[in-house]
């Protein structure tokens, strides 16, 4: 573990004293594919209920389940993404229980062989520092249906029912709220790189089981709650705060911690006990005899390796050594895929830093402001290029680029449109530039004559002159004309 | 035409063939057999209309010459195969009324090659039973009795409905399951032929499956040859069965009369079990004595991990069991029993408790204890290491043989009601036949004698994973020396 040692955990303060945070994160990522993990129904999101239901899904009398080796290939992806071993043979297990949104009585998962083995994630904190998170293991399963219940009966949908699920279990190796947040972040950035899951979290491909205990430092791990199901990443991150504090609270007050289930109620921000340790499962699990082990050859691995594209650490790495970025304008830019997309299309063929200055400062800025996302925002990648090269080329100023772009934020449209429309573009005539100038100058004799003793007091002139333009002049055509003026 | 129901399939594709006579014909005479045969309780649901349907389409395919292998064969169908807008019920209250609006790969392959279903074959319970009488639709009723005795026997099990159809000429052939030997023995206690293929050699597609890792579907006929024919419509590698072994159906049969010396037969020690009953010993060794007048070598062999055999199919079986039958839950199809006020509990444990019979709760309780936390690994595991010593047992002595001769079952048929109070004796029915299933391997049994009795006896055959060639070209020569040709004697057209 890289910096463990410095490295500074979440800390809850405790009359006893302080305690330390640990958490493990289950997270169930769904798989992205056409076909469910063991039948050829689709997956669409939004169908009507039971539209998406094969015979095998509704688990009919001699129906029997075939694996998809596209799901399987995104494991594997998604296994050499997290830097972790892959296992040529794994096993398919049956975890039985009762349910009515579970038709076969039994759910298809992977438990004591699972595709993937153990892996890692580097995760960059607030504060500049990187952890490593330990992956466990990643194994593909099955996901249940969806029961509504409404009065005195259920509905059952089982359009869920058998879409392909990758499970991704940490080690106890999160110290505190911010270090799960980033973790989540980092391996949802790491999925959609992969294509292997499309991360959104609205609609439940990405969900997390959340594992925390509390410990005092140099203590053995405490007894650690689940808490079940959670769906964004920032009720991940407040649900820890919460946990550890009642977990505290409670072993200060002489009570115990029950290894039990919880519920996290994003209304009250508070867990509850789902279920106890009593009340647990003993779910069966024996290896399902309607299928073989899975097995593959290292050349299969060796393929998809070849063909994996780049992902946020090396993407990070290429933007600080080959463009130039700083480590943490790369961080930030390579946190989504998408946010690093539209920069490295908007910076092709133009100086990265300043484009990556616009991306990260005034787009970042006004998406924050608007509450928009990347996707919906009216600027394109395209366009923002074009507004840098209009600053380049000297056509507008960069104060006049930073209006220019908030009309492109606010109502669309292409830079030098509305240069042209609104008569923006800036002033580099000599002539034109030295008659304001000189006007500028025969209105304030007393500071004209204050520059030759503090040539720094030129700065105001430059001011009242940008001014007097409309902005539009050419700064540094105005620096020029000022010194040879006022200097001489 | 009355004697059409005498003919084998072989006999009766010759005659269809010759034009001697219809598929229709044949078809007719079949189901006024089985009008007749109410008394043997052979069927859960008849399909005559539809049979007769399908017997006018083969008729026309005959007339324009696009025969099938199977080609207006009257067949019977276990009612453990859906079979698309036919009632599939596998002989439970949980699954009665449940019509498939899908047909199984095995019954779709005998359709495709112009096989007439009759009906459904009555069986155990979700084929869990060796007497056909843990059906919710009553037992099936051996045609065969014991001489001067009219004492009602069972056909055996579980493929009971489908071993009796045969033999009483209700059909030409029918098709079975067997698990721990569910073709083998009732085969041999209603005399006629029953093959257990290779598993993976025919699609479990379709099937309602009892334990999957063993079940494995098989034709039941009273010929070698019809064996021969119906297995080779009923094999095929199927891409909707992950355990289905990609691999060309050869022409089984060919095999039939092909030459047989030099082949070495395997007589495995620990079959011979204490008190084994005389007859069944003097038929064993009358069957090595014929093998070897054929030319082929009998080889005193050990399977030494035999004894474990059976309590570890009676763990692995109902492990399995208990996961596959879950999905009968009173949801989806089916039986449902519950009030009103029930909650989602309580709905499945009244339909489970009045759908499911005797048997089926005892090995779904004794599946679900053996996979449970703290058990699996006495229980389970170590089962699982039997079966890989078993299978092991087998692969060592296949390096020195070609096949292994063996009784089919420890006695003759018995009684209906004679073991139903003693579960243990009833599983013990299966101690020849289950080290087959759970190493896999291709099994056939031949009616090879009657004991003082009068009633059937059959021998085994065991031969290497899809070499089930080898078994017919054997069987053919144990079923020329037998020279079995008893049929019957018809009391049930009187009774019924």
């Amino acid at each position: 573990m890289s910096n463990m040692q410095e490295r500074r955990g979440q800390v809850i303060q405790g009359v006893t004293g302080d305690w330390e945070v640990v958490v493990g994160l289950e997270v169930h990522a769904q798989v992205a594919s056409n076909a469910k993990l063991f039948s050829g129904a689709p997956t669409t999101f939004g169908a009507g209920p039971n539209e998406n239901v094969s015979l095998v899904d509704a688990a009919m009398p001699g129906m029997l389940p075939v694996i998809n080796q596209f799901c399987v290939e995104q494991a594997i992806r998604t296994g050499l993404g997290i830097n972790a071993k892959i296992n040529l043979k794994s096993v398919f297990d049956r975890k039985n229980y009762f349910y009515p949104d579970l038709p076969a009585g039994y759910q298809i998962s992977q438990y004591k062989d699972p595709i993937v083995g153990e892996g890692v994630v580097t995760v960059d904190l607030a504060d500049g520092q990187s952890v490593d998170i330990g992956i466990e293991r990643l194994h593909l399963e099955q996901d249940a249906g969806k029961s509504t219940h409404e009065g005195d009966h259920s509905l059952v949908d089982l359009n869920r029912a058998g879409v392909a699920l990758m499970e991704i279990v940490s080690k106890p190796d999160i110290r505190s709220s911010e270090e799960a947040a980033a973790y989540l972040q980092k391996l949802r950035a790491i999925l959609r790189y992969l294509g292997t899951c499309d991360g959104n979290m609205e609609e439940g491909s990405l969900r997390a089981d959340v594992n925390v205990s509390v410990r005092k430092s140099g203590d053995p791990f405490g007894t650690r709650c689940e808490i079940k199901n959670v769906n964004s990443i920032r009720f991940v991150a407040a649900a820890i705060d919460y946990e550890a504090r009642r977990q505290v609270d409670l072993i200060e007050d002489g009570g115990e911690v029950d290894q039990e289930t919880r519920l996290f109620d994003p209304n009250t921000g508070k867990t509850r006990t789902m279920r106890s340790k009593e009340d647990a499962h003993d779910y069966r699990y024996f290896p399902d005899p309607d299928l073989l082990p899975l097995e593959f050859d290292q050349s299969v691995v060796d393929e998809i390796a070849r063909n994996l594209p780049e992902l946020p650490d090396q993407k990070k790495a290429r933007f600080i050594e080959e463009l130039g970025l700083s480590a943490y304008d790369a961080g930030v830019l390579v946190s989504e895929k998408e946010t690093a997309d539209f920069f490295e299309e908007a910076a092709a063929g133009r100086d990265p830093k300043i484009v990556a200055n616009w991306t990260t400062g005034e787009l970042f800025a006004a998406l924050n402001k608007s509450g928009q996302s990347l996707s919906d925002c009216n600027v394109s990648a395209k366009q923002l290029g074009a507004l840098i090269d209009l600053i380049a080329d000297d056509t507008i100023s960069g104060r006049i680029a930073k209006d220019v772009f908030e009309i492109m934020f606010e109502k669309g449209g292409n830079p030098a449109e509305i240069v042209e429309e609104r008569g923006l573009k800036q002033v580099t005539d000599t002539s034109e530039i030295e008659a304001i100038v000189d006007q500028v100058i025969a209105n304030n004799p007393d500071k004209a004559a204050e520059v030759k003793t503090k040539p720094k007091a030129i700065g105001w002139f430059v001011g009242q002159v940008m001014q007097a333009s409309g902005g539009k002049a050419n700064p540094k055509a105005v620096n020029e004309i000022l010194k040879r003026k006022l200097e001489s | 035409m009355s004697n059409l129901t005498d003919l084998t399939m072989a006999e009766a594709r010759d005659g269809l063939r010759a034009k001697d006579f219809s598929a229709v014909d044949l078809t007719k005479a079949h189901l006024e057999a089985i009008e007749g045969a109410g008394a043997l309780n052979c069927f859960v649901t008849n399909t005559p209309d539809l049979a007769l349907e399908r017997a006018a389409q083969s008729d026309n395919r005959i007339g324009s010459g696009e025969s099938g292998s199977m080609e207006g064969m009257p067949i019977a169908v276990k009612d453990l195969f859906c079979t698309r807008d036919v009632q599939t019920t596998a002989s439970s209250h949980i699954l009665q009324g449940f019509t498939p609006t899908y047909e199984s790969t095995v019954s779709q392959n005998l359709i495709d090659d112009g096989a007439i279903m009759l009906g459904k074959t009555n069986l155990d319970e979700f084929a869990m039973g060796s007497s056909n009488e843990t059906s919710y639709f009553e037992p099936v009723v051996n045609p065969w009795r014991r001489e001067g005795d009219d004492t009602p026997l069972v056909p055996g099990g579980s493929s009971g409905g489908s071993s009796a159809s045969v033999a009483a000429r209700l059909c030409v052939g029918a098709t079975g399951t067997d698990t721990g030997g569910s073709i083998r023995q009732p085969a041999a206690f209603t005399g006629i032929v029953g093959v257990k293929p290779t598993y993976g050699r025919c699609s479990r597609w379709g099937i309602v499956a009892f334990a999957s890792s063993l079940d494995q579907a098989g034709p039941m006929t009273r010929t070698v040859r019809d064996a021969a024919i119906m297995l080779g419509s009923m094999a095929s590698y199927d891409p909707k069965d992950s355990t289905s072994i990609d691999r060309d159906v050869p022409n089984y049969e060919a095999e039939l009369g092909k030459d047989v010396r030099g082949l070495k037969i395997g007589i495995p020690t620990e079959y011979r079990v204490d008190g084994m009953d005389p007859e069944i010993e003097k038929l064993w060794s009358s069957g090595a004595d014929w093998l070897r007048d054929a030319g082929a070598e009998i080889v005193d062999i050990s399977l030494p991990h035999t004894k474990y055999a059976l309590p570890a199919y009676y763990i692995i079986a109902p492990a399995e069991a208990s996961s596959n039958l879950a999905r009968y839950d009173g949801v989806k199809y089916g039986l449902r029993v519950s009030e009103s006020d029930d909650d989602i509990t309580e709905l499945y444990e009244k339909t489970r408790a009045e759908g499911f019979g005797t048997e089926v709760k005892r090995r779904v309780l004794i599946g679900t204890y053996v996979l449970s936390a703290g058990y699996y690994d006495a229980y389970y595991i170590k089962a699982q290491k039997v079966r890989s010593l078993i299978a092991q047992d087998f692969t060592n002595v296949f390096d020195k043989v070609d096949a292994i001769l063996t009784p089919t079952t420890p006695s003759a048929a018995f009684g209906i009601g004679d073991r139903t109070d003693d579960p243990i004796s009833m599983y013990l029915n299966d101690v020849f036949t289950v080290t087959v299933n759970l190493a896999g391997l291709p099994g056939i049994s031949i009616p090879a004698g009657l004991d003082a009795n009068g009633l059937p006896l059959g021998l085994q055959l065991i031969g290497r994973a899809f070499d089930e060639q080898t078994l017919f070209r054997l069987g053919s020569v144990v079923e020329q020396a037998a020279a079995f040709k008893a049929s019957p004697v018809n009391w049930w057209s009187a009774a019924s």
